[in-house]
């Protein structure tokens, strides 16, 4: 296998990553909404928490992504 | 047929110099500084339209009020009093990254003008996370002295564990200009890169035939979807770094 085909399928592999995160993200938002119907008085208490979670979330999807790039473009 | 119409996303986050000469000079102005120039202006005018201070506010002082009094309760909330010190700061960021971002975002390619987001740069991020690093770090010293330390020791930790969490507890504290940072640039570069992509997907499917304009329907009603999001992306990767960076500055105030 020459070095461009493997550079390709690695950075494909890398982003799978980004999947994970997507699961994470929805997590953070479904688990949010989840508690905010069952308690409607506190959810505008907890927004500045609920963005917390999705960017720590949302931060290693995106490091997956940054990963592949660097694998793409890599000399 | 493939070769000839190959799609580099990558080419939109190209510096290139307006005004002198990149390997000459030290000082150069670029695209970048352009459009940093051009979103400076814009919140200019954004915020001077918004200080006649009439005691009845119209649409457009109602519109600035509401960001203030967004930017200065987050910071309160999440810093107590105390906190109102450092709304200047947080506000600067939070402008500054909604404006670049949404600027972005704008089809100025339409007017034959070539958009540039200055956020797509790990420089511009990188310096915006530094700065805010640095208030952290010349606060908490400041405040506290070398009892800023303890930050990195959580309350009742065992003595055994101590030598080992006060590693991650430093490792994680010293990451956090860089999750910072990165975050916000790979935000914007991933959203550009895929618009880029389905975009040059409708272009190519026209020319295509055959099943092509099927194709570009497709890319051409998801695009849309996309830009919906990615505008929502903009202003929510604003929020957070400012959200981020008035939680560190709270660190940094209160020590947990």
């Amino acid at each position: 296998m020459d070095l461009a085909s493997a550079q390709v399928i690695g950075a494909g592999l890398a982003a799978v990553g980004v999947g994970a995160a997507a699961i994470g993200v929805g997590n953070v938002f479904g688990s949010f909404l989840e508690s905010a119907i069952r308690n409607p008085a506190a959810a505008d208490s907890q927004q500045g928490r609920l963005f917390i979670g999705f960017a720590a979330a949302e931060l290693l999807g995106l490091i997956a992504f940054a990963v592949a790039m660097i694998i793409l473009y890599a000399r | 047929m493939a070769a000839e119409s190959k799609i580099d996303p990558m080419h939109q986050f190209q510096i290139s110099p307006l005004a002198g000469d990149l390997n000459g000079s030290p000082f150069v102005f670029t695209n970048s500084a352009l459009w940093m120039l051009v979103v400076l202006a814009l919140i200019w005018i954004f915020m001077l339209g918004g200080m006649k201070r009439e005691l009845v506010p119209g649409r457009w002082q109602a519109m600035v009020e509401g960001v203030t009094g967004f930017v200065s309760s987050m910071v309160t909330t999440n810093i107590g009093p105390e906190g109102r010190k450092y709304i200047p700061w947080v506000f600067t960021v939070f402008m500054f990254i909604l404006f670049a971002n949404l600027l972005g975002m704008m089809p100025f390619a339409l007017l034959g003008a070539h958009p540039f987001t200055v956020t797509s740069q790990f420089t511009v991020t990188g310096i915006m996370a530094i700065i805010s690093f640095a208030i952290v770090l010349v606060v908490g010293f400041w405040r506290h002295g070398f009892h800023f330390f303890s930050l990195f020791i959580p309350h009742g930790t065992p003595k055994v564990l101590l030598p080992l969490i006060f590693l991650i507890e430093l490792l994680s504290f010293m990451v956090r200009p860089f999750s910072l940072a990165l975050r916000h640039f790979v935000a914007m570069i991933a959203g550009h890169i895929l618009v880029e992509v389905f975009g040059s997907f409708v272009v190519q499917g026209i020319n295509a035939g055959g099943m092509g304009p099927a194709i570009s329907l497709l890319s051409f009603v998801f695009i849309v979807g996309v830009m919906a999001l990615e505008i929502l992306v903009c202003a929510i990767q604003a929020y957070v770094f400012a959200l981020l960076t008035s939680l560190y500055i709270n660190d940094a105030v209160n020590l947990h």
